[in-house]
């Protein structure tokens, strides 16, 4: 090959690259392993990880089991190795996929229409509000401190350069929901989104309904965001919301240490050219035969460029694609069984606990503990993850655990939580 | 001439809603070990759904049918050359796969106690140091998702560190040539954003960009090698001329696939870029993503970068969330983690020397693509090429055929198109990009096609407009399902 480019060596291919520019030296890595290493230094760290504990984790991860389905679908290089599905005509597989996957979103969230995923429910949010400022010609939000705080984090970094100013308002000290008077103070006619979360952070129903209203009366949309999906089986659809912002990380995807996830944004007919992301419609070939495709693309930036809705590209298709599998393995029947046991669980657990909250919860709720850390110490012990100590996020509650129980939680480890708690 | 391929049934499948039958199911749950409770009860009877209306009811076996149905109507890597220009659509390893899913990095929950979750934060730290390594930078983030996302986070680290000298300054100079990204980002980050026209040799014009550096300029944005293909050659002059007035040089480095183990962006003066490990480090597209956007930068920019950050704290490995500079978060937790244990695989399997090589693949299988198709495609600019080669539809355009139109009769030759009219500034370009990937073999196939389709124009140009011939969907209407959208299945 190299004669047939009229070359004499490799370092031919780099001749015109500036002297000053060009490497001089090796790489410093070392020489390439082979297969059985590479497994074996991923093994090691993996046995550096928690191996073999019951976990009560949940504050927007949450562990549930993962049909083998999922796995034996997404890993045929067909899905697994194609790229974004612009050449309609041999990518139909990953177009119909995506189809029905918008399709199941709007089902779930009583939307009528979704797009086809974000990176995470966390970059969701700043989606959702700059679609909410775009639908308003306002520029101001309001985001619950019930709302997760990593996402309330990640909306500030959005927000801040692009003259968005957003404040929080408050939860009720001994419901948990939204503070609904504080809402009522804070909002004004400048105001574009007001953002909660259901269940929320605390795990607890929101007042959806009731945020709504006061959202509409102001002329704001109403933000809805989740972050255990598996919720949507159960709990009425937030169909007062404007734009639902969520993570599917629930759907048969791995915690995987935060990630890959797949977020979704859910809106009303008439907010469709103000979504961020890529969208799959339905139209025929040439033969007449149903086709999908890629479709109202003038709202993405390699059409508008910095008039775009978003900056956003790749997404997370592949992991879009585990949701749709989880989706139709559960299904109707399924999905309404998974949170019942779900729901099941976590009232099992707290049952023999004081939840520190009043409003219902589905499958994560808050209990004091007068030193969590130590209620977690003496849990390892017993080789159990226990909850998430509120401190780092809410100063209040400094005294309190954030627990989840859900299908994979076996009665034995929450009986043993339970005791340390007592 | 078509030797690649020949016809194969497909099957038909409807949608999932279309085949679901009531009461049937593909789940299993365990008995419950704890007492059932009423829901209703729980939560209050406003509060509960009524069943999910049209939901999907289908049996295992009609659930793993129809995936894989729809599965055989898609192209892949795994099928063959994918030479989409600047995608970089590289073989994905199965190995990679195999060490994403090992249970204790897979189920690894992000709260749970940094001494459990030292695997994940050695792995995580070992890929920041080879990224840095590769990029000639001094600390890398690996928070941001996607490209587009990594755009934003660097170019807000330079917005924080300027805001810090004094003035954050208002504008981001793009060249012409750039992914749409860019200028995207930029806004999100609060800038206005001035396109720099590209030489006659394709490259950044330095006497333009004296020109426009000014103190209102915080950055530029440079792909390289440009979307062209094409070294940036005048970059340390660029970086000079911006660097004088204050301004950063941001690099894009979604065609690292050129440089990596041959040049570094540290080394030619570049202040922060991101990398697309979904491109250069080979993890899977998986149809449109997950990705992830490491942002490399100078010692400078260390302290905005995003928290919380990795630091060793005696033998153990701790997040650090007390940053006071930072920029904050860019998404919730630390990344997509499961992809970034994808590249370091790539990376242990390849060592320093085999990621070179690649690179020398890479740009020889571009270079040889060039040399074969020079004849039979118009190639606007003549500057020596590494990884892609873009071509101009000139030749065939006068005829009624357009690069769209070559690409899908590329399709009826077994191959994926090459990327379709971008870059903008080459009036109807074919970008290909083959990668290191590629044999000669699979070469030759696709530069026969080509010649085959450039003739074919010649003879029968109608022949390629109407393409393509062999695939069960012919070529789809796009401007009906914009004007008149059915983003749902709803039942009839």
């Amino acid at each position: 090959m190299l004669e047939a480019c009229g070359l004499a060596s490799p370092d031919e291919l780099f001749s015109h690259l500036p002297e000053a520019v060009r490497l001089k030296r090796p790489l410093e890595l070392p020489p390439g392993i082979s297969e059985y290493e590479i497994v074996d230094y991923f093994r090691r760290r993996a046995a550096e990880n928690a191996n073999g504990y019951a976990s009560f984790l949940g504050a927007g991860v949450y562990h549930h089991f993962r049909p083998v389905l999922v796995d034996a679908v997404v890993s045929r290089g067909e899905f697994l190795t194609s790229y974004t599905p612009y050449q309609a005509e041999i990518s139909q597989g990953t177009l119909t996929a995506i189809f029905e996957f918008q399709t199941m979103i709007c089902q779930l969230t009583g939307m009528d229409v979704a797009n086809a995923s974000m990176y995470d429910g966390s970059t969701a949010v700043p989606e959702a509000v700059s679609m909410a400022v775009r639908a308003t010609g306002r520029r101001r939000a309001l985001i619950a401190r019930s709302v997760h705080p990593e996402y309330r984090e990640v909306l500030a970094t959005y927000a801040r350069h692009q003259g968005m100013p957003v404040e929080e308002f408050g939860y009720l000290p001994d419901a948990g929901t939204v503070d609904l008077e504080d809402l009522e103070g804070k909002i004004d006619d400048l105001t574009a989104a007001v953002v909660v979360q259901s269940p929320n952070f605390f795990g607890l129903v929101d007042q959806v309904k009731a945020a709504a209203e006061i959202a509409h009366r102001r002329g704001a949309l109403l933000v809805v965001v989740f972050t255990e999906a598996v919720s949507l089986g159960l709990l009425e659809p937030p169909a007062d919301a404007d734009i639902v912002a969520g993570e599917l990380q629930s759907f048969a995807i791995s915690p995987s240490y935060g990630g890959p996830f797949a977020g979704i944004i859910a809106t009303r007919e008439k907010f469709i050219r103000q979504m961020p992301g890529r969208l799959v419609g339905q139209t025929t070939d040439s033969r007449g035969n149903r086709a999908f495709c890629l479709t109202l693309s003038t709202r993405e930036q390699h059409i508008r460029r910095e008039k775009a809705t978003s900056n956003i590209c790749t997404n997370q298709a592949l992991i879009a694609l585990m949701a749709t599998v989880f989706m139709t393995v559960y299904g109707k029947r399924g999905l309404r069984e998974l949170a019942e046991q779900n729901l099941a669980k976590a009232h099992y657990l707290a049952a023999k606990l004081k939840p520190r909250f009043t409003a219902p919860f589905f499958n994560e709720f808050v209990v004091r503990a007068a030193n969590p850390d130590a209620v977690n110490r003496s849990l390892l012990r017993k080789k159990i993850i226990g909850g998430l100590p509120l401190a780092r996020f809410y100063p209040e509650l400094s005294d309190c655990l954030l627990l989840c129980a859900t299908e994979m939680s076996r009665r034995a480890d929450m009986d043993a939580v339970a005791e340390v708690l007592a | 001439m078509i030797s690649k391929v020949r016809p194969h049934l497909s099957q038909n499948e409807p949608l999932l809603f279309e085949r679901s039958s009531p009461g049937k199911v593909a789940y299993q749950l365990p008995a419950l070990d704890v007492l059932p409770v009423d829901p209703v009860a729980i939560l209050g009877v406003d509060n509960v759904r009524s069943e999910i209306p049209d939901f999907p009811e289908v049996s295992e076996v009609e659930a793993i049918r129809h995936f894989t149905r729809l599965s055989t109507w898609n192209y892949a890597i795994d099928h063959g050359m994918y030479p989409l220009g600047s995608c970089t659509m590289k073989y994905n390893p199965r190995i990679n796969e195999l060490v994403a899913r090992l249970e204790g990095l897979a189920w690894a929950h992000p709260y749970q106690p940094e001494a459990l979750a030292q695997g994940c934060m050695e792995v995580m730290a070992r890929l920041e140091a080879a990224l840095a390594e590769i990029s000639g930078m001094d600390a890398v983030t690996l928070q941001p998702a996607a490209g587009a996302h990594g755009e934003l986070t660097g170019i807000l680290l330079i917005r924080a560190l300027l805001e810090k000298r004094g003035n954050p300054r208002k504008k981001i100079l793009i060249p012409d040539s750039a992914h749409g990204t860019n200028p995207a980002s930029a806004a999100i980050a609060g800038y206005a954003v001035a396109s720099i026209p590209s030489s006659a040799t394709g490259v950044l014009d330095v006497a333009a960009l004296a020109q426009l550096v000014d103190q209102d300029v915080a950055a530029l944005m440079v792909t390289n090698p440009n979307t062209l293909g094409v070294f940036e050659e005048n970059i340390i002059q660029a970086a000079g001329i911006l660097h004088a007035k204050g301004a950063m040089l941001y690099m894009d480095g979604a065609n690292m696939n050129a440089l990596v183990g041959i040049a570094r962006p540290g080394d030619f003066g570049v202040d922060v870029l991101h990398l697309n490990l979904h491109k250069t480090f080979s993890t899977p597209h998986g149809g449109g993503g997950p990705g992830a956007g490491p942002v490399a930068v100078k010692k400078p920019f260390e302290p905005f970068l995003p928290v919380p950050r990795l630091k060793r704290s005696g033998r153990k490995w701790a997040w650090n969330y007390r940053r006071k500079h930072s920029i904050g978060r860019v998404r919730a937790f630390y990344g997509n983690f499961g992809v970034l244990v994808r590249a370091l695989a790539y990376i242990l399997a390849h060592g320093g020397p085999g990621l070179r090589n690649a690179t020398v693949d890479a740009v020889l299988n571009a270079v040889y693509i060039r040399k074969r198709l020079e004849p039979y495609f118009d190639l606007p600019y003549a500057s020596p090429n590494m990884h892609e080669v873009v071509f101009s539809d000139e030749r065939q355009a006068k005829l009624g055929v357009r690069t769209g139109d070559l690409a899908k009769r590329l399709i009826d030759y077994g191959f994926h198109p090459y990327t379709v009219s971008f870059p903008l500034i080459v009036h109807g370009a074919l970008m290909i990009e083959p990668t290191e990937t590629e044999g000669k073999l699979e070469l030759d196939q696709f530069v026969e096609a080509m010649i085959s389709i450039a003739k074919e124009v010649e003879t029968d140009p109608q022949l390629v407009k109407n393409a393509p011939y062999g695939t069960r969907t012919s070529r789809v209407d796009e401007v009906t399902a914009a004007r008149k959208p059915v983003l749902r299945w709803k039942p009839a």
